[in-house]
C-alpha cells in the first residue's frame, strides 16, 4: 500500500536540478544487510519531509546519504553543496567541550559566514531558541533539550538549502519538543528545504511530505493525507484484545485496542483464505473509527508483515 | 562479583585488539628489548690524524677500530670527526706527542674508551702506552679525563655528565608524547563524540581540518619544547652550543613525523583506549630504541634496523649533535634526509587515511 508517487509539485527547490533535492532508487548495504532498499525521496524547499519508520528501519542511513556523510551503494543522490547542507547527526554534532557561542562560531567560521552575519544569525537564533542566556556555558552542560536545540540552530546557521536533522526531538521533553518544531518551521518557512527524521508519528503530520520506511523498504510516501486515505480496509476501535486471526492485526494504543480489517475476504487485506475475523470475536463494543497517520503506518507494517509471512494470517 | 568478572571477560574478548595486545606484545616486547638492553660498546670508531696516523692504525686493538686516517690531518680535524660524529676518538700524533680525544657526548663510548685505555697501558706498558698518553694542553672546554693520562681530553661532555646527553633526548621526547599521543586523543575524541560526521559534511577540506587538527599540537609542542631546553640549560646546565635554526629546523621536521603518526594512529583507533595504546607501541620502542637509553652500537644488529625506522633516532642525533658538538648542517644531513624522507611517508599517509575518513564513508554496493 504504497501512496502516490513522489513528484509532489514544483517548488523554489526544483531550480537546484531536474529532480530537485532527494534520491533515486538509493541502496545501501551494510554487514548486517540491507540497510536501504531502492528507496527514493525527494525534498522541496520551503517544505518539512519527514522520514519515519521504527528502529533499523533505515532513516539514518537516508539521511546520512542524503547529507553527504555516507556514500549510497547505488541510486543517484541530487543534493547542493557542502556549504548549502545543514546537518544535525544522531549524536547532535555539538562539541561538549565547547561553549555554545563557540559551537555556533566554529560552525559559522567552517560555512565562510562574515563575522557579522555570523555574529547577527548566532544572536537572533541564541533568543529565537531561548538560548540566550546559555551562550558562555558548556555544551556539555546544557540538558538534552537545550542540546538539540543547539545542534538543530548549528545547523541552520548558514541558512542552508537543504536542512538534514536525524531525530532532532528524540529524548527531548515536550515544551523543548515545541521549541525545536517551532525553529524547524521557520527554517522552512525561510526556504530551506527541511528533511527530517522522526519516531513520533504525531510531528510527521506536521510535514507536508512523510516517507515511511521499514527495514529500509519505502512503505509508505505522501502527504499525511494521502497516506491516511491510502489505507485499506476498515479500523476498529475495541476495548479488548480480539482473539483468534484478529489478535495477530490489532496493536494497544492508548487505553484501547486497535484492530485492522483488511480489504480482503477474509479481512486481512493480503490474500483470500484467510480466517475472517467478525465483531464477536472482540471483547466489548467496537466502532470503525478513522485512521490517522500513526494507525496508517502501523498498518502498513502490519499489512507487509502479512504479506511476507505469504498471507497466513 | 562473578557477573563482573565475567561481563569483563566478555568485554576484553571482543575487544580483540587490546586482546591481542595484551597478549602479543609484551612477548615481542621482551624479545626485542632483551636483545637491545645493552649498555655495552662493542667497537669504538677511531680517527687518526698526523704523520704517525698509519702506526696508530697497526697499535690499534680491538675494541678500537680506526675508521679513518689521515696522516696529512692535524686537530682540527681529529676534532671535526667527533664533532661530525664519524668517531667516537680521535688520536692526533706529531707535534709535542699524540692526544687522544674522546667525544664525550657519547657516554658509553667515552666510558667504554677510558676504560680500555686504562686496560692498554697496564698490558702494553709504558712504551706501547706512551704514544697515546703524551701531554697535551686541553683546550678551552674540555677537560682531561679523571684518573686517565692528561693527554687524553674528553670534548663536548667533559664531566660525562648522563644529563647533558639524556635532556637533548628528552626533548624529543616531550614531542613523540605531544605529537603522538595528545593529537592521536584530539582526532579521534571527534570520532567518539560524534563531531567527526558534521566535520565530514562540512564545506571543509580534508587538507584544512588536517592542518587545523595539528597546527594547536604543533604550537604546543613547541612551547614544551622551549621549556625543556630552558630547563635543561638553566637547570642541569646542558650547554647548547650549536645553531637554534639548525635544531628547529629538526624539531620542525621531527614534529611532522611524530604528528603524523598521531593523525595515523586516530584513523585507525575506534576509541580514545585504542589510540593510547597504540601510541605507546610507537612511544615505547622510541625510547628503547633510538639511542636514548642504550648506545646504538650496543643494539643487537637483527633489532639495530628498527631503530632505523624510528623517527627519534635521528632527532637525537640532531639534538646531541647541535647542542653539545655545535654540529652544523652539513654533517648532518643524513639524520635530516631521513627525517624529512620519514616525514614526507607519514604525512602523505596520514592526509590520505584523513581524507578517507572525511569522505562519505563507503559501503557495498547493493
Amino acid at each position: 500500500m504504497t501512496g502516490p508517487s513522489h513528484g509532489i509539485g514544483t517548488g523554489p527547490g526544483l531550480d537546484h536540478g531536474p529532480g530537485g533535492w532527494g534520491g533515486t532508487e538509493v541502496s545501501v548495504r551494510y554487514d548486517q544487510g540491507m540497510a536501504l532498499d531502492h528507496v527514493s525521496f525527494r525534498a522541496n524547499a520551503g517544505q518539512v519531509t519527514a522520514v519515519v519508520g521504527g528502529d533499523g528501519a533505515g532513516k539514518t542511513t537516508l539521511l546520512r546519504v542524503l547529507a553527504g556523510a555516507l556514500a549510497p551503494g547505488s541510486g543517484v543522490v541530487h543534493r547542493p553543496g557542502a556549504r548549502q547542507t545543514g546537518y544535525l547527526p544522531a549524536g547532535s554534532g555539538i562539541y561538549p567541550d565547547l561553549t555554545v557561542a563557540e559551537n555556533l562560531a566554529f560552525r559559522a567560521a567552517g560555512y565562510g559566514l562574515s563575522a557579522a552575519v555570523a555574529r547577527e544569525r548566532t544572536a537572533e537564533y541564541l533568543d529565537r531558541a531561548g538560548l540566550a542566556e546559555a551562550r558562555d556555558r558548556l555544551a556539555g552542560q546544557l540538558s538534552g533539550g537545550m542540546r538539540q536545540k543547539l545542534g538543530v540552530i548549528a545547523a541552520m546557521l548558514p541558512q542552508p538549502e537543504l536542512l538534514v536533522l536525524d531525530e532532532p526531538t528524540t529524548g527531548v521533553d515536550p515544551v523543548s519538543r515545541s521549541g525545536l518544531w517551532w525553529l524547524i518551521a521557520r527554517a522552512a518557512a525561510a526556504g530551506s528545504a527541511v528533511v527530517l527524521a522522526t519516531s513520533y508519528l504525531d510531528e510527521a503530520e506536521r510535514a507536508a511530505w512523510v516517507l515511511a520506511l521499514e527495514g529500509g523498504r519505502e512503505l509508505a510516501a505522501g502527504t499525511p493525507d494521502e497516506i491516511v486515505a491510502a489505507v485499506p480496509g476498515t479500523l476498529r476501535l475495541v476495548t479488548a484484545r480480539p482473539g483468534g486471526d484478529a489478535g495477530r492485526r490489532a496493536w494497544r494504543r492508548g487505553g484501547r485496542w486497535r484492530v485492522w480489517e483488511g480489504p480482503g475476504p477474509s479481512g486481512s487485506g493480503v490474500s483470500p483464505g484467510n480466517t475472517a475475523s467478525h465483531p464477536g470475536q472482540h471483547s466489548g463494543p467496537d466502532e470503525v473509527i478513522t485512521p490517522d497517520l500513526q494507525d496508517a503506518v502501523t498498518i502498513a507494517v502490519l499489512a507487509r508483515e502479512l504479506e511476507m509471512a505469504g498471507g497466513t494470517a | 562479583m562473578w557477573a563482573m568478572i565475567v561481563k569483563e571477560f566478555r568485554q576484553v574478548r571482543r575487544d580483540r585488539r587490546t586482546l591481542a595486545m595484551m597478549i602479543v606484545l609484551p612477548i615481542v616486547l621482551l624479545v626485542v628489548l632483551g636483545y637491545a638492553a645493552s649498555f655495552d660498546v662493542p667497537t669504538i670508531t677511531v680517527a687518526a690524524a698526523g704523520p704517525q696516523a698509519g702506526s696508530i692504525s697497526r697499535l690499534l686493538r680491538p675494541p678500537f677500530d680506526v675508521v679513518t686516517a689521515a696522516p696529512d690531518q692535524g686537530r682540527d680535524w681529529a676534532q671535526n670527526q667527533l664533532r661530525d660524529g664519524k668517531a667516537d676518538v680521535a688520536v692526533v700524533t706529531g707535534g709535542a706527542g699524540p692526544a687522544v680525544l674522546i667525544d664525550g657526548s657519547q657516554l658509553f663510548a667515552a666510558r667504554a674508551t677510558q676504560a680500555a685505555l686504562a686496560d692498554l697501558e697496564q698490558k702494553v706498558g709504558t712504551a706501547a702506552a706512551a704514544g697515546p698518553v703524551a701531554a697535551v694542553k686541553p683546550a678551552a672546554g674540555v677537560k682531561p679525563a679523571a684518573g686517565a693520562d692528561p693527554a687524553v681530553s674528553i670534548l663536548y661532555n667533559p664531566d660525562l655528565n648522563t644529563s647533558d646527553i639524556m635532556i637533548p633526548g628528552l626533548a624529543g621526547v616531550v614531542l613523540v608524547f605531544i605529537g603522538t599521543i595528545i593529537t592521536s586523543l584530539g582526532v579521534v575524541r571527534e570520532r567518539q563524540s560524534g563531531t567527526l560526521e558534521q566535520l565530514a559534511v562540512m564545506p571543509l577540506r580534508p587538507r584544512d581540518v588536517y592542518l587545523g587538527k595539528i597546527v594547536p599540537y604543533f604550537a604546543v609542542a613547541a612551547v614544551d619544547l622551549a621549556i625543556v631546553l630552558t630547563v635543561g640549560i638553566v637547570i642541569f646546565g646542558v650547554p647548547f652550543r650549536g645553531s637554534a635554526a639548525v635544531f628547529g629546523l629538526g624539531a620542525l621536521l621531527f614534529l611532522f613525523v611524530t604528528l603524523g603518526i598521531g593523525v595515523l594512529i586516530s584513523s585507525v583507533s575506534q576509541n580514545q583506549g585504542q589510540a593510547i595504546q597504540l601510541a605507546v607501541m610507537t612511544m615505547l620502542p622510541q625510547v628503547l630504541l633510538s639511542g636514548l637509553i642504550f648506545p646504538l652500537s650496543s643494539i643487537a644488529v637483527g633489532v639495530r634496523w628498527i631503530a632505523y625506522l624510528l623517527p627519534l633516532t635521528y632527532f637525537n642525533e640532531i639534538s646531541k649533535g647541535v647542542m653539545l658538538r655545535a654540529e652544523p648542517l652539513g654533517p648532518l644531513w643524513l639524520p635530516f634526509t631521513c627525517l624529512a624522507v620519514l616525514s614526507v611517508v607519514v604525512v602523505t599517509l596520514a592526509t590520505l587515511r584523513f581524507r578517507r575518513f572525511l569522505a562519505p564513508s563507503r559501503v557495498r554496493s547493493a
